[in-house]
């Protein structure tokens, strides 16, 4: 296979990923780590520089779009930015300790959870009590337009929901993903923030997030251009075509097929992790 | 640019709006060239055969900004295409110093300190020497 033919197929697995990781909000990093490890047999440090490209511009691209409709809040996110991007850092030094094995497994379970996550039950409304201080005293408390209104929430767990958030990071700097499922779980079930502020805000903190770890690996050597040109154009061109294709399709069915599809990658990366193949 | 500097531009909100603008821009420009950069990758190299199995890592040259600079000038495709990577790693901390700027005009003490927080910890990462 020359490189060509190379750039050619993977810029098409890309595309996928993009419109998969924006069609169920877990990103294209996802889809990109076990696509160029399983097939491509690509080592999974080059996967996870360029997952972590995929999944700024994944992450940028949608960001845009949703702080226009005023439901992020800047607020929340900056303040858990502190926990993820120290986290992240953490994670990108453990990265260097931990063996590639391993990083393969861990990225399995990751998914699987993930995947687990996108079927739940969603916290649509979030809490309007809470006695939280530190909630006030950050001033974390807002609202969001629904149908027009303005309807307020008060966030709880403010403690509880950085710590996860500090997790969150050092995941999203090991494994080189955005780890937005556990953000969501953070903000969604921990802080019980509604289910619209919490995926767009955790969105928009991936970009930010990567970025921290992002920069060590770039100087590492695990941002490889020949790989990370046609993963970045895939994964954006894939994602705006999912945005459009998602106001056409169930995406309930889909979301199913999806996370059918995850897991089976998942457990033949938790597989390749203890045979030693990765 | 003379609105930028107005007070009403970023009490109104129209900041974020701003913001989102930066976010879009920031991922085009880099996409562009990025394409730009394996168009040329391609031409040079498109022939030889890819070798990712085992981790040798990126060239050198293509780990920092300098040698990815001095790279662009030679119109060296692999320096190209990083120097899109870098933009796109650019936008998302561009977009913090942006927001220590509306919490400033907004007169919010507490969240721009939280905002030059996560910047320095991000600009720690970039010259803390972790990269090796």
């Amino acid at each position: 296979m020359s490189i060509l033919v190379f750039t050619l197929i993977l810029l098409a697995g890309a595309f996928i990923a993009g419109m998969l990781g924006s069609l169920t909000g877990l990103g294209g990093g996802v889809v990109i780590i076990p696509l160029l490890t399983l097939i491509f047999h690509v080592d999974i440090r080059y996967a996870v520089g360029a997952s972590l490209v995929a999944s700024i511009a994944n992450s940028s691209g949608a960001a845009a779009a949703y702080i226009k409709e005023g439901i992020t809040n800047v607020r929340i996110g900056m303040f858990l930015e502190i926990a993820t991007t120290t986290g992240a850092i953490v994670g990108a030094i453990l990265a260097v300790y931990t063996p590639t094995h391993l990083v393969a497994i861990l990225f399995g379970f990751v998914l699987l959870f993930s995947a687990a996550m996108t079927l739940r039950k969603k916290n649509e409304h979030g809490s309007n009590d809470s006695n939280s201080k530190l909630a006030s005293i950050m001033r974390l408390n807002s609202s969001y337009p629904v149908n027009g209104q303005e309807v307020p929430y008060k966030v709880n767990g403010v403690a509880g929901g950085y710590a996860l958030m500090t997790v969150a990071g050092v995941v999203s700097g090991l494994l080189g993903i955005g780890s937005g499922a556990l953000k969501v779980l953070a903000m969604d079930g921990v802080m019980r923030i509604p289910f619209k502020v919490s995926t767009t805000t955790s969105n928009f903190m991936i970009g930010v997030t990567a970025a921290a770890s992002a920069v060590i690996y770039l100087q590492r050597g695990y941002i490889d251009p020949g790989i990370a040109m046609p993963v970045v154009l895939g994964v954006l061109a894939g994602a705006f075509g999912g945005s459009k294709l998602l106001m056409k399709l169930n995406t309930r069915k889909l979301r199913i097929l999806f996370c059918v599809v995850i897991s089976a990658l998942a457990l033949e990366m938790i597989y390749n992790g203890f045979t030693g193949k990765l | 640019m003379k609105r930028l500097f107005s007070k009403s531009f970023w009490q109104e909100r129209d900041v974020e709006m701003f913001i989102g603008q930066q976010l879009r821009w920031g991922v085009i420009t880099s996409s562009i060239i990025a394409f730009i950069g394996g168009i040329i990758y391609l031409i040079n190299h498109g022939t030889a055969t890819p070798s990712y199995t085992q981790f040798t890592g990126a060239p050198e040259y293509v780990r920092h900004l300098p040698g990815i600079l001095q790279g662009v000038l030679r119109w060296d495709g692999r320096a190209i295409i990083q120097l899109g990577v870098v933009v796109l790693l650019a936008t998302p901390i561009t977009r913090i110093a942006f927001s220590v700027l509306a919490f400033a005009m907004e007169k919010d003490r507490l969240y721009v300190v939280i905002t030059l927080i996560v910047l320095s910890v991000i600009t720690f990462s970039i010259f803390s020497g972790l990269g090796g």
